[in-house]
Order: C-alpha cells, then structure tokens, then sequence
C-alpha cells in the first residue's frame, strides 16, 4: 500500500477495501431498517440494542474502510486526536443525559407537594 | 555577573536547524484536527435532541412524520456518493484525471439527490405544519439534520471547485492534497449520517 504513496504517508486505500467496506455497510444498514420497518423484535429494547449495536459496527468499518484509520498514520497523532475527541464526547453526551433526565424526574409537578405534605 | 561557559565538545541534543517539510505535509492532520471538532459539534446536537427529543408539546411525534422508506433512499444516496468518491480517490492514485472527474461528477449527482430527498423532506414536513417552531423536538430535529445537511451543501460546493481546478491544473500535488482532505470531509459526513438515521428516524420509529 506505500508503493504509490510516495508524496505523503497518507494511505487512499484500494478497490478492495472500498468494495468490502461498501458490502459490510449495506448489510449493516438494511438490517436495522428491516428490523424496524417490519415491525421489529417482541421487545422494544432489543431492537434499540441490535440498531444502535449495528450503527456502531458501521461506524468503526467507515472508519477502517473508507477513512483508512492506522495506529500509525501520522505517527498516531490521528488515532490520538480520535481517542481524545471519543472521551469527551462520552462525557458530554453521558453527563447531559443523566443530568437532564434526573433535573426531569426530580422536578415534575407533584413531586415536591408530596416532601410539602411530610410533617416538619 | 557571570559568564556561563558551556563545553565545545557537548553534545546538542535538539536540531538546531529546522528540517525542510515540504509544503502541505501537515495538512492531512489538521483537516483531521477540524473533523474531530467538527464531531464535537455534531455530538452536542446529538446530546440536544437526545434530552429534548420527547418534548413534543402535544404536537406530531416521529411516528406521524417520518417516512422510511425516503430515509432509507436518502441513506443510499449518501453510501453510493461514498463509494464512488472512493473511487475517484483511487482514479487519482492512478493519474488518470479524466476518470477522477467523472467518479467526482457522479459523487456530485449522488449528493445533490441526497439533499433534493432531504430539502423534501423538510418542505413537507413545514408544510403539514411540522415547522421548527411546533415543539423542542422539532427544534432539535431540524437543527441536527439541517447542519448535517449544510455540511453536505459546503461539501457540493468544495466538489465542484475542485473538479474546475483539476480539469483547469490537472492532478498536481495540490490537488491530490485537496481531494484527499475532501474525501476524509466526505466520508465523515456519511458517519455522522450513520448516527443521524439511527437515533433520530430509527429508535424515533420503534
């Protein structure tokens, strides 16, 4: 794969890769469409898991296939910058939605009438 | 005062002359370095129409809005552009500027259908009254897909000079530079497409 990259160490990847990264996103595309066109699974919470678990498989053949992400492209700097970027967004994307589904929880209306009704 | 006097035989252990890069060499991992904020911003409206996502202020749901089978079509047009921009990359590995602007124009026509699907979308959705103003959920709809939608937009406009440069210059080092950096741009807007269609049309769905 370097012998036609003489200009940068940067990889375009090959008709293989494209072809199998192409493949592996169809499959991973029609399967939740299928699932949740069709009705899905008898529960509701193993199809959200098999979807989101096939979004994230598709994601990381995007990334190998089509991005032609390395541990050694760019001296790793890339796959650092990636990792960096994945950690904050956990904790951001963590962090809203705990933080915003317990500010929901703990002040809907009643609630806090029934602390008012405790005897002091 | 004192003279610091350092021994002439010392070792220097820093290059005391920068190397020679060439031009351009740190342009791959700074357009990486912008996709990965980029991604930040992505991920915060991702995180605002997930705590808003239920708010619908006895308006329409996903269920009353979405179709499918249009996300669907709009998911392949965007996974069709992908590839043959792919294509066009590898086109170019092999000198061949005729053919790289041929996968460009297809790429070009793949894009400009995914954002026709999706300018539709929108007009019927503001049409049976599903306007940004409804409810948050709609607010937050509009916002994440809409600026995935912009980025496709810039990304069209990016294509097309690029193709009036490499057909005016050829595939010079620049060039191929500039087409390199479009496809990481390219590809990563079909990632966060992966992210869109699952958690707002296909758990919005179940």
């Amino acid at each position: 794969m370097a012998s036609h990259s003489h200009h940068d160490d940067h990889s375009h990847g090959s008709m293989k890769s494209y072809v199998t990264g192409f493949v592996l996103s169809v499959i991973l595309t029609a399967i939740p469409f299928y699932l949740v066109m069709t009705g899905g699974l008898e529960s509701k919470g193993w199809t959200a898991a098999v979807v989101i678990g096939m979004a994230v498989v598709q994601i990381l053949v995007h990334m190998i296939f089509f991005l032609h992400m390395t541990t050694s492209a760019e001296e790793g700097w890339t796959m650092t910058a990636l990792i960096f970027t994945i950690i904050v967004v956990v904790i951001m994307l963590a962090g809203s939605i705990w933080v915003m589904y317990h500010m929901n929880t703990n002040m809907m209306p009643g609630h806090d009438m029934d602390l008012m009704s405790v005897p002091q | 005062m004192s003279t610091i006097i350092l021994p002439k035989d010392r070792a220097t252990f820093h290059l005391t002359e920068e190397p020679h890069h060439p031009e351009g060499h740190s342009t791959m991992l700074g357009f990486w370095i912008y996709l990965m904020s980029d991604c930040l911003m992505f991920a915060v409206l991702f995180a605002v129409f997930a705590v808003l996502g239920n708010n619908f202020a006895a308006g329409p749901g996903p269920k009353d809005l979405f179709d499918l089978e249009l996300v669907a079509l709009n998911t392949a047009m965007l996974l069709f552009s992908s590839i043959t921009y792919g294509f066009a990359m590898l086109a170019m590995v092999k000198n061949n500027s005729r053919q790289v602007l041929i996968w460009l124009g297809i790429t070009g026509l793949f894009g400009l259908a995914f954002l026709a699907i999706e300018l539709y979308e929108f007009h019927h959705l503001i049409h049976i009254g599903a306007t940004p103003q409804r409810s948050a959920f709609l607010s937050a709809f509009f916002t994440l897909v809409g600026t995935h939608g912009l980025h496709v937009t810039f990304g069209l406009i990016w294509l097309v000079t690029l193709m009036v440069q490499v057909s005016k210059r050829g595939l010079t080092a620049a060039n191929q530079r500039r087409l390199g950096c479009l496809s990481l741009f390219w590809h990563f807007l079909d990632v966060i497409w992966i992210g869109v269609f699952t958690f707002v049309y296909l758990l919005g769905m179940i």
